[in-house]
């Protein structure tokens, strides 16, 4: 008796709180707090969590629909994000963002066939921007092979056109995420006649005693850097004790964050990085921040990282999952939108120069648009650089564009080859 | 009361020597079979099997085959992530080479090709012992790791040198793959642990077990009374990397879809089912099993009571899982040195007394 009323109870809160909860969208969040990589997964992580909760506390959520957010610790580690997506995928999670290029190998035959959005932004699959291949996955606003296009752009502008007989040297993060642009870099190496030295580092990167002394002996003309986590400091270190020169190490987005070059010193002055995005807290967003999820005690994590680099990051990628969520309510006029909808939302998400202001973001990011075609954005990334004594990140050129033709090239090649292996007929959804 | 031999009266050698002689046990054990069997697949969801039982059916397999090394030949290793990598290369390419090849016989023969590394890299356990062999299987787990991340050949040459693997089904039913379903997952993991660890109880208490025993209890009486240790030693290498082998190539396949050999088959992985053979009971094949019980589905169940059930933040929880984890080891070394499968012996020996000790 006693427990057929408390089945009786179970099965109506359960009925009773059903269609409550399918009234939210729910957000998810793949983060690392703990493990090697923890430095870069907590800022990015706070600040993804801290504009959801903003959009939450000043405008009730998205279209009305108020936002829930969960969170999964997958510690950088491939089979804790599969344990994490797992958890996750039957609660209607509107889009997945793993921050992670081992996680997102693993997840993107999964969430096609689960039909999840996925949005790397700036990490995981480059050959993703073919979206007829890559239905669910999206990695705007750039990609890998972007990031190492600007990189060489850049060195062709700082050398009159031409690398001609210059060795630049590729330090990498001996993973999937590492070892992505070895490519492009070699592709642009015949093109532009540098000759590409490609050094692995084994993770997490704590130990580089031997690259760096191979680095020593070669003496390469520029140092191009992909790392993450404690790989950062610690080359970046190693780079100030063999004295080599600051502004001929440039590192991707992953490297360019506080806690990169905060550890070194003073010996870190110089030291470049990619920017796919604005950082710092001269933003008008940052007041409401304040307000409503700062000072409100809203805040995720401790609140120290607020206006870091990679909190910026973390907070651009919630601001695109929002507007790709505006968008998938506007298409389809529905404001409880499911997986699926958010997915047309995101594969015609249009960010220009007046929406980024109005969201209190001028100048943050560069103006794109998605299409089924390209699911990469533009692609185009400034470069900043290390001011030691004032301790901040300076921008010290405007957007640089990628070589987009050839990367696309590559990438449809890839792409074709995935579907390929896999008997799928490339096709758009919409 | 229940639990005791009194009455159960054996006619027969055969019957004298069967696995479970007292039939309380028997009957549990059918019954714990009948159930993974057939209740277990009407009643599993995706999440439990996709995260908690299959992990813990493949770590299952790679603590037995440890344990037949440690714990029965008393030969350490500390290259079981290296060979689980071979089984998961091996069986990589043996997919994309040979498409048409069922993916049950694309396990069998990873798990051969990996006896074949194994034995290689057992070896040098003729010439050296104890902590010295140790070292030497850590040289076969940098090195197996060093060649799948710079040989090309071994990821099909794909830019990332991540490996995935391909849809392929038995009997019509996808079992690896995205489009897998829990269920045939779960099935075929079970089928897998089933037949090794019927392997492994028979192997270990026959002819061929004593002489592991042997060895590993004084290897030079053990020669003297007829044990040659370079068969023995080999044999011991060769079934313990097969299994290994096959939980690696079943890890890939089956559970992670996707993975790069520093980054799923690292140290840290052979240290994990080294520990699951230490925890659980050297020389056990319950022990392997309460072993990979312990270290796989203990942090995904207190995961589940901290962060889904009491609401904690995930850092915390995180964190608090490592040192719980840490704690309870060094609490069963303390109270039971030999393992889970020892404290679970001495539960039985009072069972079987009770209520009536003396």
């Amino acid at each position: 008796m006693k427990m057929t009323r408390l089945a009786a109870t179970i099965a109506a809160t359960m009925i009773a709180t059903g269609p409550a909860l399918a009234e939210t969208l729910h957000f998810p969040s793949l983060s690392y707090r703990t493990g090697p990589f923890a430095a870069g997964g907590i800022p990015f992580a706070d600040g993804y969590s801290d504009y959801l909760t903003l959009i939450n506390e000043r405008d009730g959520g998205i279209g009305g629909v108020p936002i829930r957010q969960t969170e999964c610790e997958t510690a950088y580690n491939t089979e804790r994000g599969v344990e994490c997506y797992q958890s996750i995928r039957g609660d209607n999670p509107l889009v997945l963002q793993p921050l992670s290029t081992g996680i997102t190998y693993q997840l993107i035959p999964r969430t096609m066939e689960d039909g999840i959005p996925m949005h790397t932004m700036g990490y995981g699959r480059t050959s993703a921007v073919n979206g007829e291949v890559f239905n669910w996955t999206f990695n705007y606003p750039a990609n890998y092979w972007d990031g190492a296009s600007v990189i060489i752009n850049y060195l062709l502008e700082e050398n009159e056109g031409s690398l001609e007989g210059k060795k630049i040297a590729l330090l990498y993060h001996n993973s999937a995420y590492g070892r992505e642009p070895i490519p492009t870099l070699t592709n642009l190496a015949e093109r532009h006649g540098y000759e590409l030295l490609t050094i692995g580092v084994d993770s997490p990167g704590q130990e580089q005693g031997s690259q760096w002394l191979q680095i020593r002996r070669e003496r390469p003309d520029y140092v191009v850097m992909w790392g993450w986590g404690v790989m950062n400091p610690t080359a970046i270190q190693e780079a100030a004790n063999i004295r080599f020169p600051m502004e001929n190490f440039i590192g991707v987005w992953w490297s360019g964050s506080q806690q990169d070059v905060r550890p070194v010193g003073a010996g870190a002055h110089g030291y470049k990085a990619l920017a796919m995005h604005g950082t710092g807290m001269d933003y008008p967003i940052y007041e409401d921040m304040q307000q409503y999820v700062i000072d409100a005690g809203k805040y995720a994590g401790t609140g120290d990282e607020v206006g870091t680099v990679l909190y910026s990051r973390g907070m651009y990628a919630a601001m695109l999952a929002v507007e790709a969520a505006k968008k998938a309510q506007e298409i389809h006029g529905v404001a409880a939108i499911t997986p699926a909808m958010m997915r047309d939302g995101m594969a015609n998400l249009e960010i220009t120069e007046e929406l980024m202001a109005e969201l209190g973001l001028p100048n943050f990011g560069p103006a794109f648009s998605v299409a089924c075609e390209n699911h990469g954005g533009s692609g185009a990334a400034m470069i900043q650089q290390w001011d030691a004594e004032a301790g901040e990140w300076n921008l010290i050129t405007d957007w640089i564009e990628p070589d987009r033709e050839m990367i696309m090239e590559m990438a449809m090649e890839d792409s074709l080859a995935f579907a390929a292996e896999n008997n799928m007929t490339p096709a758009c959804l919409n | 009361m229940l639990y005791r031999e009194a009455g159960d009266f054996k006619t027969s050698y055969v019957a004298d020597n069967q696995t479970f002689p007292i039939k309380f046990d028997r009957y549990g054990y059918y019954f714990i079979l009948g159930f993974a069997f057939l209740v277990m697949p009407f009643i599993i969801n995706d999440y439990w099997a996709n995260s908690i039982v299959v992990p813990f059916l493949i770590y299952t397999i790679a603590a037995l085959g440890l344990n037949i090394l440690i714990g029965y030949c008393g030969q350490l290793s500390l290259g079981t992530g290296a060979f689980m990598a071979c089984g998961a290369y091996g069986s990589y390419k043996l997919m994309t080479a040979f498409p048409e090849l069922n993916i049950i016989f694309v396990i069998i023969i990873a798990g051969f090709i990996t006896a074949a590394v194994g034995v290689l890299f057992g070896l040098p356990s003729l010439r050296i012992k104890g902590f010295y062999l140790a070292v030497a299987t850590l040289a076969a787990q940098f090195f197996l790791i060093w060649l799948f991340t710079r040989t090309a050949w071994f990821y099909n040459y794909s830019p990332t040198g991540m490996i995935s693997a391909p849809t392929r089904d038995v009997f019509g039913v996808a079992v690896t793959g995205p489009r897998a379903s829990a269920v045939s997952m779960y099935m075929i993991c079970l089928c897998f642990l089933v037949v090794t660890a019927w392997l492994a109880r028979n192997l270990t208490r026959g002819s061929l077990g004593r002489q592991w025993m042997a060895i590993r209890d004084m290897d030079i009486a053990a020669e003297i009374i007829g044990v040659n240790p370079l068969m023995a030693k080999l044999t011991a290498f060769a079934v313990s990397s097969f299994f290994v082998g096959i939980s690696g190539a079943l890890l890939f396949t089956v559970y992670l879809g996707a993975a790069e050999a520093g980054e799923a088959f690292g140290i840290d992985k052979s240290f994990l089912v080294l520990f699951m053979v230490i925890i659980g009971g050297l020389g056990s094949i319950f022990g392997a099993f309460a072993g990979a019980f312990f270290l796989i589905v203990g942090p995904v169940l207190l995961k589940l009571l901290l962060v889904n059930g009491l609401g904690w933040p995930t850092d915390l929880a995180a964190h608090l899982e490592i040192m719980i984890i840490g704690a309870l080891i060094l609490v069963f070394l303390i109270v039971e040195p030999h393992g889970i499968a020892a404290l679970w012996r001495t539960i039985k020996e009072k069972l079987r007394l009770w209520p009536f000790p003396y």
